[in-house]
């Protein structure tokens, strides 16, 4: 394999996983539930994204073809992500979870 | 049966592609026979659906929503580095907010789009659609300016998909 | 290099689960494990293709694919159940 094509795959799995630290620190240290469910709608789909790129770029220069059905993963994930957040985001409205203080602006009620 | 017969047989051509378009992702191979078995998917999915569909969502600019995507994804990349430093700064500095946007969008199918567009792309995610559809609860995880946050929502992304989905008469 | 890459990827994904745990067992309200739960699943996907890469094998794609489906459809139906207080009405 040539050297820059594996440096580039080395580079998006390096991006790949620091996003996913990113999402996962997110999830540990923000202070109430609906700021931290930014870290894992965000950062963590554009982790997978990265493993996804470097797969791609991997497995399309190991000579049996381009490989590009590790596509239908991020396109997946972009499509489902933001729903479940939804999802989350309206029972955790439901049960009036602790809003922290720093917050502007008040959801209405269910 | 009132309508054409082109429409009777292929009721929905853009679904058909687009599952083409993901059994030839899935099987990873352009051989004949995919294309074939492909293009036979693509024919009887929606042949077979299209009655359990209440109101069939009407594309009118495809090549559009297709740009509009392209851009997406370079929003929601530069979206994530931006979150991505707020998370790794202080979090007593954050300015968290919840957010009212008006909606002018009426079509199942772009509101669904605008509020998973919205919850991936500018450090915000979508909470909550009012019950008369008007309205989508926002939270952002770093808010300046509400006004900024709705008008930057309103003509990035709003304004596209009205375009897309609505028939204008030109 | 990519001996030397993967191994580090899979420490800072190890990192990043550990944490993930973390909020999964302090909790402290049902929205947050099931949030925790959702981002396990996730990550565990990221894995799977990092494995993937490291035994260079394209047969880890279709259990990749398959977790995506089944997490997401178990994250609904929690998050359903919390709102509803049922899942197929």
């Amino acid at each position: 394999m040539d050297i820059w094509i594996e440096a580039l795959v080395a580079i998006s799995l390096l991006l790949g996983s620091l996003f996913a630290l990113i999402g996962a620190l997110g999830l540990y240290k923000l202070p109430d539930f609906y700021m931290r469910l930014h870290g894992p709608t965000k950062a963590t789909t554009l982790g997978v994204g990265g493993m996804v790129v470097a797969s791609m770029l991997y497995f399309s220069t190991q000579g049996n073809g381009i490989s590009l059905h590790e596509l239908l993963i991020t396109l997946f994930l972009f499509i489902t992500a933001p729903v479940s957040a939804h999802m989350l985001a309206k029972a955790a409205l439901q049960q009036k979870l602790r809003i922290s203080e720093q917050t502007r602006g008040k959801p209405w009620d269910q | 049966m009132s309508r054409p017969l082109s429409k009777r047989l292929l009721p929905q051509p853009l679904l058909s592609l687009f599952l083409l378009f993901i059994w030839l992702l899935l099987m990873n191979d352009l051989g004949l026979g995919h294309w074939l078995m492909g293009a036979l998917l693509g024919w009887l999915i929606p042949l077979l659906t299209h009655l359990f569909w209440e109101r069939t969502p009407k594309l009118y600019k495809p090549v559009k929503l297709c740009l509009f995507f392209l851009r997406i994804l370079g929003d929601i990349i530069f979206a994530n580095l931006q979150v991505a430093k707020l998370i790794i700064g202080s979090s007593a500095k954050l300015r968290p907010a919840f957010v009212e946007i008006p909606l002018e969008l009426e079509d199942d199918l772009a509101l669904t789009m605008l509020a998973s567009i919205v919850s991936l792309t500018p450090g915000t995610v979508s909470a909550d659609l009012s019950d008369d559809r008007k309205t989508l609860l926002v939270h952002g995880l770093d808010v300046a300016d509400e006004a900024q946050l709705i008008l930057d929502i309103k003509q990035r992304y709003e304004a596209p998909l009205i375009e897309v989905f609505t028939c204008s008469p030109t | 290099m990519l001996a030397y890459v993967i191994p580090v990827c899979l420490a800072i994904m190890t990192v990043a689960l550990a944490l993930t745990l973390m909020r999964l067992i302090k909790g402290p309200d049902l929205p947050d494990r099931i949030l925790a739960l959702d981002t396990l699943y996730i990550n565990a996907i990221a894995l799977i293709v990092l494995f993937g890469i490291w035994l260079g094998s394209e047969l880890y794609f279709e259990a990749a694919l398959l977790i995506a489906v089944m997490g997401f459809v178990g994250t609904v139906a929690v998050a359903k159940y919390l709102l509803r207080g049922d899942i197929i009405e």
